[in-house]
């Protein structure tokens, strides 16, 4: 359920049914979605609302809190020149969300990423292997309880 | 260790495995001949009769940096191309984690390190958007004509070493000759000549130095005839042409699926810039045009790069001319540093400058994201604050990332000659790929 003072906003308001909560704070629209219901979002604001392009994929960790990873598309459209931010949560002991290859490919090296440096795990992805770290690197290092300095883990 | 798998269905080992596998009892010594030789029969073991599998780079000289490209070949036609990266990981995004705001702007320097002042523009931007802080107009100006300033010499180490890679020698040496006069205006602003961090939170480092007017202008006054000759030497060269035209074709639905952004994009027809989108420190104040092209190929990204050289010439020339007065930095005790002279007499001054030395500033909690136009296409800033002195996250959304993933769209299907040159008019940056 979208807070009351996004309601009027016409975009915001077509991912009502999908949206758990959203804001719009330095002149940005963030809203955040049901894990499940991440395809049938980006499906919709690409076909329906001209969002052509994925800007970027990444997360955020907020450890100590549950859920615990936070997984942020940032969508563009050019058409429209608008741009929004959708954001899931995901649990920390199962990071698991659909992969967005399907609906924009440009996703492929994003979620590569974030599932290097994070360990979000995107199901139907056609390579989820490591593209920064070494493949056989223990760990992912943008996590919150990784250490900074040092080589063990 | 693990197979690297390429989508076609070839399957090589990567080749440290073929080091390590081949190190002897001498001490870890391995003759370079023994591994090629083990190299070459494993791949055509693994590759079938009639195609075989090429690693290029991580040290290919035309790859600009460590990328590594494994091709599979029919002859000369490539079947299959898959990008490797990862070379250059330094962990850039985890170290923001760990150091306050104001000092990250060192670290995004070297990120993009042929763009170091659009780097530092747009966290700055993004630091100063979460902070909600009106920078003067003069700061403002003074920003957008050094951004410019590293578009050119960006552009100019883009021309120079993809002509050379071409094999066209002489427009490497007059690029770097400009570059030079390019760096030695940086120079006289910072004291750096690439890793400037010259943008702070809150406007510039330094007030601009005596007598920059005058080298400017001069630099200026000559440029534009110097990107005729340039064009003299290539344009209608035969070679050049014959190596370019038709070459490299990526069709633009394709584009932005994959998320390019930059000249790549307007060579294909499609007219976006973030400069006129969605402008930013004070680029709607100036006059410029955004060239496109419709061939969509390396000759069209060369032509359209050679045109955003005159258009930031003349955008340089207008904040020249226009420069406002005023203070290069934000009247924001607390975030920006006082003046030395207020420090030594002012008691209020010295508590601030402490405080901000010693501990930094707090930001307010929030997340934004902030992109800019920078030479290769959009980089983009995200940030998140909680409210500490020290950035909760950033993520640096580059453009040479997004960029890269179309490089198997570009070359499957076409000659490994003219891979070079499909590389080459892509002016990735391998350090903005893998922070």
């Amino acid at each position: 359920m979208l807070p009351e003072e996004l309601r009027e906003n016409p975009l915001a308001a077509a991912l009502d049914g999908m949206a758990t909560t959203g804001k719009f704070a330095f002149g940005e629209l963030t809203v955040e979605i049901e894990p499940a219901r991440i395809l049938d979002a980006l499906r919709l604001l690409r076909h329906e609302w001209q969002y052509e392009r994925l800007t970027s994929v990444t997360g955020v960790d907020r450890f100590p809190v549950e859920p615990r990873f936070e997984v942020v598309y940032h969508l563009q459209s050019v058409a429209r020149n608008q741009r929004l931010r959708l954001k899931v949560r995901l649990p920390g002991d199962n990071p698991e969300i659909e992969s967005a290859v399907t609906v924009y490919r440009g996703a492929n090296w994003y979620e590569r990423e974030t599932f290097d440096l994070f360990g979000v795990r995107f199901l139907n992805h056609p390579d989820l292997t490591r593209i920064m770290m070494p493949e056989d690197w223990p760990g992912h290092p943008l996590r919150k309880d990784y250490p900074i300095t040092g080589t063990r883990y | 260790m693990s197979e690297i798998k390429i989508p076609g269905g070839a399957v090589i080992t990567p080749l440290s495995d073929l080091n390590n596998a081949n190190e002897g009892a001498d001490g870890g010594v391995t003759n370079a001949q023994e591994v090629e030789q083990d190299y070459r029969e494993h791949l055509s073991a693994k590759s079938g009769p009639r195609t075989m599998v090429l690693n290029m780079g991580p040290q290919h000289p035309s790859t600009h940096g460590v990328l590594r490209l494994l091709l599979e070949l029919d002859g000369e036609t490539i079947l299959k191309a898959a990008p490797d990266i990862g070379y250059l990981h330094t962990g850039i995004e985890k170290e923001f984690e760990a150091k306050t705001y104001q000092q990250g702007v060192t670290l995004t320097d070297r990120i993009d390190y042929l763009a170091p002042m659009s780097n530092n523009l747009v966290y700055c931007l993004a630091a100063e958007k979460l902070l909600d802080l009106e920078i003067p107009e003069h700061a403002q100006w003074m920003r957008v004509m050094l951004a410019e300033f590293t578009r050119l010499n960006s552009h100019l180490v883009w021309l120079g070493t993809h002509a050379i890679d071409i094999g066209a020698m002489t427009v490497f040496l007059y690029c770097f000759r400009e570059r030079e006069d390019i760096l030695r205006v940086f120079e006289m602003f910072s004291g750096q000549r690439m890793m400037t961090s010259y943008f702070r939170i809150g406007g510039l480092a330094l007030p601009a130095p005596r007598g920059w007017q005058k080298r400017v202008k001069d630099f200026v006054d000559i440029f534009p005839s110097r990107i005729d000759e340039y064009e003299e030497l290539l344009t209608n060269n035969r070679i050049w042409t014959g190596r370019t035209k038709g070459i490299g074709y990526v069709p633009l639905e394709d584009m932005l699926d994959l998320g390019v952004t930059g000249p790549m994009l307007r060579a294909a027809g499609m007219k976006i810039d973030v400069r006129k989108d969605a402008p930013y420190s004070s680029y709607e104040k100036f006059d410029f045009d955004v060239p496109t092209s419709t061939d969509n190929d390396v000759f069209s990204r060369y032509q359209v790069r050679l045109e955003e050289m005159r258009q930031s010439c003349k955008i340089i020339k207008q904040a020249l001319e226009g420069m406002p007065s005023g203070s290069h930095q934000a009247d924001a005790p607390g975030i920006v540093l006082p003046d030395r002279e207020k420090m030594k007499t002012q008691m209020e001054a010295l508590i601030f400058h402490f405080k901000i030395v010693t501990e930094g500033f707090r930001v307010p909690e929030g997340e934004v994201y902030q992109a800019i136009e920078s030479p290769r296409g959009e980089v983009g800033c995200y940030m998140v604050s909680d409210g500490t002195q020290k950035p909760y996250r950033v993520h640096w959304r580059g453009p040479s990332f997004a960029n890269l993933q179309a490089i198997p769209k570009m070359i499957e299907g076409t000659l490994i000659a003219d891979v070079i040159a499909g590389l080459g008019s892509m002016d990735f940056v391998l350090g903005d790929t893998d922070r």
